[in-house]
């Protein structure tokens, strides 16, 4: 990936805080662009930076690739849960961190934040054009336990990370990534709010992928799968002759 | 110490995995069965998706039965033949399986389905097994116990396409282990099983099978049965994890090993009373998972390929 561009408006930024006039100036970098998912891979932190002149708040944003998810409901039917209604939304976010230097709700009114798409309650899902018939209060309640259960999986804001400013002027907070992530291009969105409105944003690509052996194998699964289903087979005779053969005379 | 697995998609402790392995292959060999039936319930509970539990399940019942069969295979205790026949019914009921479990899938029920099919199975094994370990313990304490005729002839035998097994010293209808063999091919696509609980009594109650060939044979079927659901399973659903499959096995075969050998200190009745009580608690256990309450009642899933 290219630096300049990141140069560029880094340099930009600078020559633009020389200037007395312009007061909004935020500048902000990921420690690094690239997480890789490995064999040993069990959730990383990846630390967001930056520096912002004259007071404000800081909210960063993480979020990741759009996906088509099914929100089912289960019933009790005969005894046994069931699931037995669904929802489908087109466009929910696998992933969604906050990090915010005071509660969210003190930086700015929700109106704002849903216009922004800032925090995981509000958050806007398509749903799937079979479902666009249904009330706005059933689709309420699927988006709410869509952002429910993507909170017990830890990949929607769970407990919004503090940003802390050091001395009116840096900042920095860590930002986890979980081991159930799924792979794609990530954002992070930093913004700059003063007096309740969004100022500055500045956005930072980051992307996940399966790296090493176990993306060799992922990818394997997925592009190859007779093959892979063939390997999968001889691999398990070969162990299992093996395993056969060392524990003949035991 | 955890290891990422790569079609599951979560991280989990390589101990952990290796001593499930490694536990499930000492029952079975203390107890002589599969054990796939105990591993698959053991993965979901840990939280593996339940469809890649039985993907997954099924790869490592290849390797563990190719293991298993060599032994038998030296001592002549494969009817070939019959073998045969179970595997063509294996192919047919199992391709029909692994369709049944992509539209389950689809719908949004695949999870329910296994876990009844194995509440069922499970409850209904398990509960012949003790009565029929309460009986035998019983009947031991009596003298003189009475044994009963080899096997009978009823209608069953009446089917056409007769053929003559030599090895089990069988005359009869192709039609019923190729029956036999379909049937247990769907249940084992469904949960990742080998079936060997419900085919090795089918062999000795439904076909009249001599015991001595009917652990041979059934794990000669089991190999190819498992090796078509693992490849079918792949192509479908992409739900077989060879990384937590060999896992599963290296502590497979070493608690195995062990097994066998406690297994020969203790008595058959004891030993099935104590694995059917076994098999009754994870039966318990996933009955009472359907019928609690669940914590939230919705759930959520993603879509591939939309």
């Amino acid at each position: 990936m290219s630096q300049a561009p990141l140069l560029t408006r880094m340099l930009v930024l600078l020559v633009m805080s020389a200037t007395p006039a312009e007061a909004e100036v935020l500048v902000a970098d990921t420690s690094r662009r690239h997480v890789a998912i490995t064999t040993g891979f069990t959730g990383t932190d990846v630390l967001l930076f930056g520096a912002v002149e004259g007071a404000g708040d800081i909210v960063v944003v993480i979020r990741g690739p759009a996906e088509t998810v099914v929100v089912r409901r289960k019933q009790r039917i005969a005894g046994v849960w069931a699931n037995t209604d669904s929802v489908v939304f087109q466009d929910a976010p696998n992933f969604h961190q906050l990090a915010t230097s005071r509660p969210l709700e003190e930086i700015a009114d929700p109106g704002t934040l849903r216009q922004l798409n800032i925090g995981a309650d509000n958050l806007e899902f398509t749903p799937a054009p079979r479902d666009r018939h249904r009330s706005s209060l059933e689709i309420e309640e699927f988006r709410k336990a869509l952002v429910r259960n993507k909170r017990t999986d830890g990949l929607y804001d769970t407990k919004p990370a503090p940003v802390s400013i050091i001395s009116e002027r840096l900042f920095r907070t860590p930002v986890h990534f979980p081991a159930n992530m799924a792979t794609g291009n990530y954002t992070a969105t930093i913004y700059l709010f003063r007096d309740g409105a969004a100022v500055q944003l500045i956005e930072k690509p980051i992307v996940v992928q399966k790296s090493g052996f176990g993306a060799e194998v992922y990818t394997w699964a997925h592009d190859r799968a007779p093959l892979y289903g063939a390997a999968a087979i001889v691999v398990a005779i070969a162990a299992g002759w093996l395993a056969g053969v060392i524990f003949r005379n035991v | 110490m955890h290891i990422y697995l790569p079609i599951a998609e979560m991280s989990v402790n390589i101990f952990l995995i290796c001593g499930m392995g490694g536990m499930i292959g000492f029952l079975s060999g203390l107890f002589g069965v599969g054990g796939g039936f105990l591993m698959t319930p053991l993965l979901i509970f840990i939280g593996v998706p339940a469809p890649v539990a039985v993907g997954t399940e099924a790869n490592q019942i290849v390797a563990s039965s190719v293991s298993g069969v060599l032994a038998h295979w030296r001592r002549g205790n494969v009817d070939f033949k019959m073998g045969a026949v179970l595997v063509a019914g294996g192919f047919a009921g199992s391709s029909l399986g692994v369709f049944l479990f992509k539209q389950l899938q689809t719908v949004g029920q695949i999870d329910l389905v296994i876990r009844l099919c194995y509440v069922v199975f499970l409850g209904a094994i398990g509960g012949l097994m003790l009565y029929e370990s309460i009986r035998a313990i019983r009947r031991s304490r009596a003298i003189g116990a009475r044994r009963g005729k080899l096997h009978q002839h009823n209608w069953l035998h009446g089917l056409p396409l007769k053929v003559r097994f030599r090895r089990s010293k069988l005359y009869i209808s192709a039609i019923l282990p190729f029956g036999i063999g379909a049937g247990v091919g769907v249940l084992s696509a469904l949960m990742g099983v080998g079936g060997g609980f419900i085919m090795i009594p089918a062999m000795i109650y439904l076909l009249g099978m001599p015991t001595s060939v009917v652990v041979g044979t059934s794990l000669f079927q089991i190999i190819f049965v498992t090796a078509n659901v693992t490849f079918l399973q792949a192509v479908s659903t992409q739900t077989v994890d060879v990384v937590l499959a060999l896992l599963l096995l290296a502590g497979a075969v070493v608690g195995a090993q062990f097994g066998s050998k406690y297994s020969v200190q203790m008595k058959g009745e004891q030993l099935r009373g104590l694995l059917s009580l076994m098999v009754l608690a994870v039966c318990a256990k996933l009955a009472f998972d359907l019928v609690a309450r669940p914590d939230d009642l919705y759930s959520i899933a993603p879509i591939v390929g939309h």
